[in-house]
């Protein structure tokens, strides 16, 4: 899918949603390192959820200005997986630092596994299956509605 | 003595048919051609014809509603001659991506993963995940296209669909729909034609003719040689025949993909067999680097080539230009198309290198120049007299001409389209071809109730850029499913009609 500014916020926001709650609620009472009542942390995770589609809407509009330097106006599917790596980054030290108060922090290893796990398969997911319920999805550049 | 008036033989087109724009079923009885009632028909039995029939008998639109009529008898037999002319035979690859799929209308499981199964080799998936930043786009190979057509066209059951003939014209109905005359093959029937009645036609009868470049196009009628100056969609093995027998020069015109896989040919056969063909390459637009008027369009170049993975940018057959495509008009349209157009070939590392050997072991000489004419020298070996921009004029003389520059002929050149403009209502869009609406309805033609559809190469222009694809038909297909849809022709497809009919395909069983 060559997304559009439109298609790739609704599909993150539509992702994370499906496979990011799924993938999410199968993964947190198996997290390294994370302490305290399965309900506080499923909590906890899903309020890392949000922030990834609330930062991610920022993102989005970043990626969309970058995409124009190309003349395929395309996002290469390496693009979609690397961008793990400043999203990441940037959440892991909002986190920290206490600047997200809501959101306790997470033990390193727990984040980063809870992560990369939702990325990965929110970024299979977009890669193909996507395409079997929703056949419009990729000739709309990702628009969902 | 033959009487003055001699009536047309029963079952033929009569005067009075022929100057009709609108016949009634009166008219059609009255010259005793037999008819035949479906509801919708496709015109053509290439690739678009198939898509289109592929994701009818998915929506859910039974064998016995529908019919396609063609001159072929497996919908990948015209671009199978055509891709082994231009030398891609089913070993090699095709342009297309991994997701182009014309047997299947999710794109999932790609190409790429069915490839990866078979051959167990997991460097196709490495190749996939760094395409085109690391490695070039990775495409199917011809073969695999054709393999899973045949197992899809099995699944829909298209055979039981395809009519053999060829179409002479459609024209509308009085009281809505249209009438297709169809002339069958020789001995197949009492008449000479016969008329299928429908609510729906759609057109996908591909390329309405291959036009020569004019200068190639007169040596060959002067001379009457087809055989040294030949098109690259013709057959022309005779080329790398005779140049196994003996040292040649060939002159190569045009700076498409088809020039690059006949370069890819000539430098094979010379590493292959020890050759020593010489190549002279003639562009008559000469890219030398990133070309664009901004920094926000900006294409690659080099060495004479515009370098593009596919016909058009890749967004679009879905992204950016696809959105924004879609809202234009007119001149702007026109303009649109000028800025992202242009005759344009893959990067390809392996293509790269060759052209790289040949320019330093002096046998590939690239140069930029229009050909005022072609000559025969006395040796009986071709002079093309070639003058650059610079102003300088070069000689070069060769054994062969290939011209690479595959220029379509007029839509009018065919003779549906023809008769379309003339008689069906139907107008031009600002490229010249036949204006369609955003769902591929041919704007002008409407008949009553019913629709005239259209897709493929002679809708370039249109609201859509991406239409002489693969994925461009599928595409067009779902528009016009979709359009059949809100018709009330076929049920509206779901995510969950449209999974349960992916398992179907997945596990081969017929719809
Ligand atoms: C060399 C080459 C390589 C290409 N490679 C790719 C690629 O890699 N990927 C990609 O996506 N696209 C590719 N294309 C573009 C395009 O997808 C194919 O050409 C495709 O076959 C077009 O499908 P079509 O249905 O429009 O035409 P066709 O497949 O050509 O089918 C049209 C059929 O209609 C028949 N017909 C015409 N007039 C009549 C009539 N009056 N009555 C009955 N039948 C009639 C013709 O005989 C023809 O068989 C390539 C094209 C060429 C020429």
């Amino acid at each position: 899918m060559v997304p559009t500014l439109f298609g790739r916020i609704q599909t993150r926001l539509f992702l994370l949603a499906t496979v990011g709650v799924v993938v999410t609620l199968l993964i947190v009472p198996v997290l390294p390192g994370s302490s305290g009542a399965l309900g506080a942390r499923y909590a906890n995770a899903l309020l890392v959820l949000l922030a990834v589609a609330v930062l991610g809407i920022v993102w989005e509009l970043i990626y969309h200005f970058l995409m124009q330097f190309r003349w395929e106006k395309d996002w290469p599917t390496l693009f979609g997986l690397l961008t793990l790596v400043p999203e990441g980054l940037l959440l892991y030290f909002l986190l920290r630092s206490g600047a997200v108060d809501f959101i306790d922090p997470v033990p390193p290893a727990a984040f980063w596994t809870h992560f990369t796990v939702v990325w990965v398969c929110m970024w299979l997911v977009a890669n193909g299956p996507m395409r079997v319920p929703f056949i419009r999805w990729r000739f709309r550049g990702g628009r969902v509605l | 003595m033959a009487p003055p008036n001699t009536p047309a033989p029963a079952g033929d087109l009569t005067p009075e048919l022929l100057g009709a724009p609108e016949w009634t079923d009166q008219m059609v009885a009255a010259a005793g051609i037999p008819m035949y009632d479906i509801p919708f028909l496709t015109v053509g039995g290439g690739m678009g014809s198939f898509v289109t029939l592929d994701y009818l008998r998915v929506y859910g639109v039974p064998t016995s509603q529908m019919r396609v009529i063609s001159n072929i008898d497996t919908p990948w037999q015209t671009y199978e001659f055509l891709t082994r002319c231009s030398q891609i035979p089913r070993s090699e690859r095709i342009r297309s991506d991994s997701a182009s799929r014309p047997d299947n209308l999710w794109g999932f499981p790609s190409y790429a993963l069915q490839e990866t199964w078979k051959d167990k080799t997991p460097a196709y998936l490495w190749q996939l995940l760094t395409e085109p930043l690391l490695n070039d786009y990775w495409t199917p190979r011809a073969g695999t296209v054709f393999e899973s057509i045949e197992r899809e066209a099995k699944r829909i059951s298209y055979w039981d669909m395809l009519v053999k003939g060829q179409v002479r014209m459609v024209r509308r109905r009085v009281g809505g729909g249209y009438f297709t005359v169809v002339t069958p093959p020789e001995g197949s029937g009492p008449t000479k034609r016969v008329i299928f009645r429908s609510r729906f036609v759609h057109l996908a009868v591909g390329y309405p003719g291959l036009k020569f470049l004019p200068d190639l196009q007169e040596f060959r009628t002067k001379h009457n040689d087809y055989q040294h100056v030949v098109n690259a969609y013709e057959p022309h093995e005779q080329v790398y025949e005779f140049l196994k027998t003996r040292p040649g020069t060939v002159v190569i015109r045009g700076g498409g993909i088809v020039a690059s896989r006949v370069l890819q040919r000539l430098f094979d056969d010379r590493e292959k067999y020890g050759l020593k063909t010489q190549i002279v390459h003639i562009f008559r637009t000469f890219v030398a680097g990133s070309h664009g008027p901004h920094i926000w369009a900006r294409r690659k170049g080099g060495n004479g080539w515009a370098y593009q993975g596919f016909n058009y940018p890749k967004s679009v057959w879905g992204g950016q230009l696809k959105a924004e495509m879609r809202k234009l008009e007119g001149a702007e349209r026109a303009a649109k198309y000028k800025e992202m157009g242009g005759t344009n070939t893959p990067y390809r590392r392996r293509w790269q290198e060759q052209m790289r050997a040949g320019r330093s072991g002096g046998y590939y000489h690239a140069v930029q120049g229009t050909v005022d004419r072609v000559e025969r020298a006395p040796d009986g070996r071709l002079v093309s007299y070639v003058r650059s921009n610079d102003g300088i004029v070069r000689e070069p003389v060769a054994d062969y001409i290939i011209d690479c520059t595959g220029l379509e002929a007029d839509i009018s050149e065919h003779r549906i389209f023809a008769d379309l403009l003339q008689y069906g209502g139907a107008f031009r869009n600002p490229l010249g071809r036949l204006e369609v609406e955003r769902h591929f309805e041919v704007k002008g033609t409407a008949s009553g109730d019913g629709v005239l559809y259209a897709s493929g190469s002679a809708t370039l222009g249109g609201y859509f850029p991406g239409v002489d694809t693969f994925l461009g038909l599928q595409i067009a297909a779902q528009e016009i499913a979709d359009d059949l849809a809100r018709r009330g022709f076929v049920r509206k497809m779901g995510p969950l009609r449209s999974t349960s009919q992916w398992f179907k395909w997945a596990f081969n069983t017929p719809v």
